[in-house]
């Protein structure tokens, strides 16, 4: 019955919310925050990409979670139980050895994301440096490093994989340098565009007037600039990044079996799919899923960052 | 140079005459350094995939066990025994002379095994090709045209799945569902056993070959093995060349000649198809010319999955064989095709559009 029913301003959530929405911001990081809250508000109006960012987070925590997740190791044979349709037991079946294919598909993920993730870590600070140093330096640097870049360019990402993993040898690790020696050129391209258009503004002759060196204003004051589109490209090549991999470990020049990688799971399951449609099926849907995530998270964080596109 | 000063109208046609042409010459001359650069390149990253090997190319011939002579031998034999630069040209000097050496899994010389394949996957390439166009297209332009209806949304769900699924497992599904349980299509390969050497290679193209000798059983035979691969190829490039003539058709409908058109009592299809498509031509060219170029890719993929004696599955055969003589030169001609393409797509798209010249 008192009066004094007014909600206190410092209830966290509402106060936190009302700290974002604020009109005035205090501070360089409030600021930076508030845009992140409100890119965010924009990202989560849009169905699709939320159900590719919730399909990520999924496939994350499985892959963190597979020894809890897994009913099964991911290469516990049993030749009892072998090619058995999918069951209460074993959901997604078994294959030709009795293994559990769900309990490999949870593992797979690991894999997965160790590949995507790794080729992202190996790329962007490639096509980073190589873009930024052709855009910031122009002339024969720029002319130099674009050629170079081209020539990449002029080969189907797939192919220059299968070259280099035949040059390198078969196995996961030089296909994550293959894979991220044909992404780096799309990204160098990116940082170059975005390095011509700050290279001439006043804040970076007032640096250079100071004295900052080069590679101090490359490092410091560009490449800062350049990665939230970076970031955008890479998300979008992901779902490529991921097809060619699977394509790798399919066509046995990838992860090698007995590993639970998905376009490897593809490969042994040929033999045998035929009469066992979900050693097939299922791996594959994997793949799909991911990719299409990729795609649909990767479309709406490029709306929410550039709102030119659509 | 400094333009000529305009001093009598005559004199002044010639020059600009001239002068034009100095441009057009100037610009030529850079297309066909940048090309050679590219050529040059693709030559120099092939060459360097070659050195690149962590075996000794040596060793893998003569053995362990070898003595020095022997080694020696067969290392002056193929050329490593002198510097990288000599190397480099006598790589160059083989390629570009078709002298690629002889493909150690096949134990044929390269450039008559890439002669052999390369009709099966053209054949492939092309029925995929003409899917892509042909139902890509239209979807393209209706989605556009019936911005955000049902099959707007339906297109946009149909390309995202197709950029999204593995070409290759949609390849193995598919002759799960259409070969085995349902029977609707002829399974792996390009004829059944049966058909081989009834009809004679004309043109290496199965289904145009089959048609000139007249044998219709053979084309249909011929046809239930390339449709099920062919489809699945073409798949990807529908999704992509429907995407690009949804956005391509957009940009035209919103510019105010086709509310003009439509004000001056032109029906809404004319103005679609005689002023807004029309239009858009010129870009959509270029765009199959690199859908083309991409199928290519597809085809490493799609023909091993349906075991298509091309130009994909000679690659992947090379690749799991360790045989850098097979594989160097694919891969170059993949190269080497891809900028030729472009170039081809980039004239079209000079000779077709006036506001380029």
């Amino acid at each position: 019955m008192s009066t004094t029913a007014a909600p206190p301003p410092t209830l966290p959530a509402p106060g936190l919310r009302r700290w974002l929405r604020a009109e005035i911001t205090t501070s360089p990081t409030h600021a930076r925050l508030q845009r992140f809250y409100f890119s965010w508000l924009r990202f989560r109006s849009n169905p699709m990409a939320m159900i590719g960012l919730i399909i990520l987070l999924g496939l994350v925590l499985v892959a963190i979670f597979a020894p809890l997740l897994a009913p099964r190791g991911f290469n516990a044979q049993s030749l009892d139980h072998r090619l058995l349709p999918p069951s209460a037991t074993n959901w997604f079946g078994t294959d030709e050895l009795g293994r559990d294919i769900y309990s490999r598909i949870v593992y797979g993920a690991r894999i997965t994301l160790y590949i995507s993730s790794l080729v992202a870590v190996i790329a962007a600070p490639i096509g980073l440096a190589v873009g930024t140093t052709a855009g910031y330096f122009g002339g024969w640097t720029d002319t130099v490093l674009m050629r170079i870049n081209d020539i990449f360019l002029s080969f189907p990402g797939l192919i220059l994989a299968l070259g280099f993993v035949a040059a390198l040898g078969p196995g996961i690790g030089n296909a994550i340098i293959a894979i991220s020696l044909t992404a780096w050129p799309a990204i160098a391209r990116l940082a170059r565009a975005e390095t011509l258009t700050i290279r001439n503004s006043d804040y970076i002759a007032a640096i250079r007037i100071q004295g900052a060196s080069s590679l101090r204003i490359i490092l410091r004051h560009i490449v800062p600039m350049c990665i939230p589109s970076v970031v955008v490209r890479i998300t979008l090549n992901m779902a490529g990044i991921i097809l060619t991999a699977a394509g790798l470990g399919f066509l046995g020049l990838g992860a090698q079996p007995p590993m639970p990688e998905w376009g490897a799971m593809l490969s042994t399951g040929r033999q045998n799919m035929m009469g066992a449609w979900w050693i097939a099926a299922v791996p594959g849907l994997a793949i799909l899923f991911t990719s299409l995530a990729f795609n649909l998270f990767g479309d709406g964080l490029r709306d929410v960052l550039d709102p030119r596109s659509e | 140079m400094g333009r000529a000063p305009a001093t009598v109208a005559a004199g002044a046609s010639p020059g600009a005459r001239w002068s034009t042409l100095g441009r057009w010459a100037r610009a030529a001359g850079r297309q066909i350094g940048s090309v050679l650069f590219t050529l040059l390149g693709l030559l120099a990253l092939t060459f360097f995939m070659g050195r690149m090997l962590p075996i000794d190319p040596v060793i893998s011939i003569v053995g362990e066990q070898a003595d020095q002579a022997t080694y020696d031998m067969v290392r002056h034999q193929l050329g490593l025994d002198q510097p990288l630069y000599t190397q480099f040209w006598i790589f160059i000097r083989d390629m570009l002379t078709g002298h690629f050496g002889n493909a150690l899994f096949t134990g044929h010389p390269v450039a008559q095994d890439l002669a052999r394949v390369f009709p099966a996957t053209i054949e492939l390439a092309s029925f995929a090709i003409i899917i892509g166009v042909g139902i890509g297209v239209p979807l393209g332009i209706l989605a556009a045209v019936y911005r955000d209806s049902l099959l707007d949304h339906a297109a946009r769900v149909v390309g995202l799945l197709g950029y999204s699924s593995p070409s290759f497992w949609l390849g193995l599904m598919g002759l799960i569902v259409f070969y085995a349980w349902l029977g609707w299509v002829g399974g792996p390969g390009r004829i059944d056993v049966f058909y081989i050497d009834v009809i004679q290679p004309h043109t290496g193209l199965m289904l145009v070959d089959s048609l000139i000798d007249g044998e219709y059983e053979v084309f249909r035979n011929v046809f239930s093995h390339i449709v099920l691969p062919g489809t699945i190829l073409g798949y990807g490039s529908m999704a992509y060349i429907s995407r690009m003539t949804r956005s391509f058709m957009l940009e035209q409908l919103g510019q105010e000649y086709v509310i003009a058109a439509r004000v001056k009592g032109l029906s809404r299809w004319r103005v679609i198809w005689r002023h807004a498509f029309r239009n858009i031509l010129v870009q959509l060219i270029t765009v199959i010319a690199l859908a083309y170029a991409f199928l290519l890719e597809g085809a490493v993929l799609t023909e091993t999955v349906f075991a298509w004696p091309g130009f994909g599955r000679y690659l992947v055969s090379g690749l799991l064989a360790g045989d850098m003589n097979a594989v160097l030169p694919c891969v170059l001609i993949v190269g080497i095709i891809f900028v030729a393409l472009n170039l081809i797509a980039d004239a079209l798209y000079r000779l077709l559009d006036p506001r380029t010249r």
